[in-house]
């Protein structure tokens, strides 16, 4: 699931707006994930956080023949 | 050597002037001859003169602070550079360069306006050959802002790829783009490419190179 750092997040909710599966919520002035089955990994909330709290980091795998 | 007639006909800009127009126009033309290599404009500089090349072959290009080169258009005989200041009233935004010997045509700025207040029916040519070259532009920055991209990103998937029991770094679209020199935007969409290819799948958190033989060649195409 995406990688919150609650030390930077400031509350500000953007990521909360834009996540298309309802997967986010602003507790106690923090970002929490609240859903991670649904979430497909759109990146979009890693994209509007201006203070990098909430982060999507990608597994690179090589595909066994 | 004489500015000729049926040149200028040839020229977009003047396309739809008569003869008579035409011979108008010539008087205010001046030809200007320039050795291979030599600089015809340099960035930055206050334009004075639109430039038609009558001859041989000009570069056009931007250089950066390290000194490279980045080449914006190629200009042939028949087309013009250095419109943009002409009309805009601001500096070159770009150097000019002969590429081997050349012949120019050039109108000075304030006999540009001249022509164009005596002959307005020009201005849907000018109109034509400045839209061309907003695609022209708009083009080269796709690729510069996009093809290369794609295979710095390949070539930082092929190098962060987990091992055996498949436990590599992970990196977010914002480190692959610090590692790329470009932006996290760009990283997005060079992925999707990269998906389009054939060469990865992208499985929500996951990057999967299914194609490692594709993913090296876009490697080596695009550098």
């Amino acid at each position: 699931m995406p990688v919150i750092d609650p030390k930077k997040c400031d509350g500000c909710g953007l990521c909360v707006g834009v996540c298309h599966f309802n997967a986010l919520a602003i507790v106690n002035n923090i970002i929490t994930i609240i859903e991670t089955v649904e979430c497909d990994w759109c990146t979009d909330c890693e994209a509007v956080c201006l203070t990098g709290a909430i982060s999507c980091p990608f597994e690179i795998i090589l595909q066994k023949p | 050597m004489a500015v000729q007639l049926e040149f200028l006909k040839s020229i977009l800009y003047f396309s739809a002037l008569g003869l008579a127009e035409l011979e108008s126009i010539k008087k205010l033309v001046f030809e200007k001859t320039v050795d291979r290599a030599e600089m015809v404009l340099l960035e930055g500089e206050s334009a004075e003169n639109l430039y038609f090349v009558a001859s041989g072959v000009v570069k056009v290009f931007k250089t950066s602070a390290e000194g490279k080169e980045q080449i914006l258009s190629i200009v042939r005989p028949g087309e013009s550079f250095n419109d943009v200041p002409i009309f805009d009233g601001g500096p070159n935004p770009a150097s000019a360069r002969a590429m081997g010997p050349v012949l120019l045509y050039g109108i000075k700025k304030n006999d540009m306006e001249a022509i164009l207040r005596d002959h307005p029916q020009i201005a849907l040519n000018i109109i034509k050959v400045l839209a061309r070259r907003v695609r022209h532009l708009v083009s080269l920055v796709e690729d510069l802002s996009f093809k290369h991209v794609i295979g710095r990103v390949a070539k930082i998937l092929f190098e962060h790829v987990g091992g055996e029991m498949g436990l590599g770094p992970r990196l977010t679209q914002q480190e692959m783009a610090a590692m790329a020199g470009t932006a996290r935007e760009v990283v997005g969409r060079s992925l999707k490419a990269l998906e389009e290819e054939g060469a990865i799948k992208l499985d929500r958190h996951r990057i999967i190179i299914t194609d490692k033989e594709a993913l090296q060649k876009i490697m080596e195409v695009s550098s």
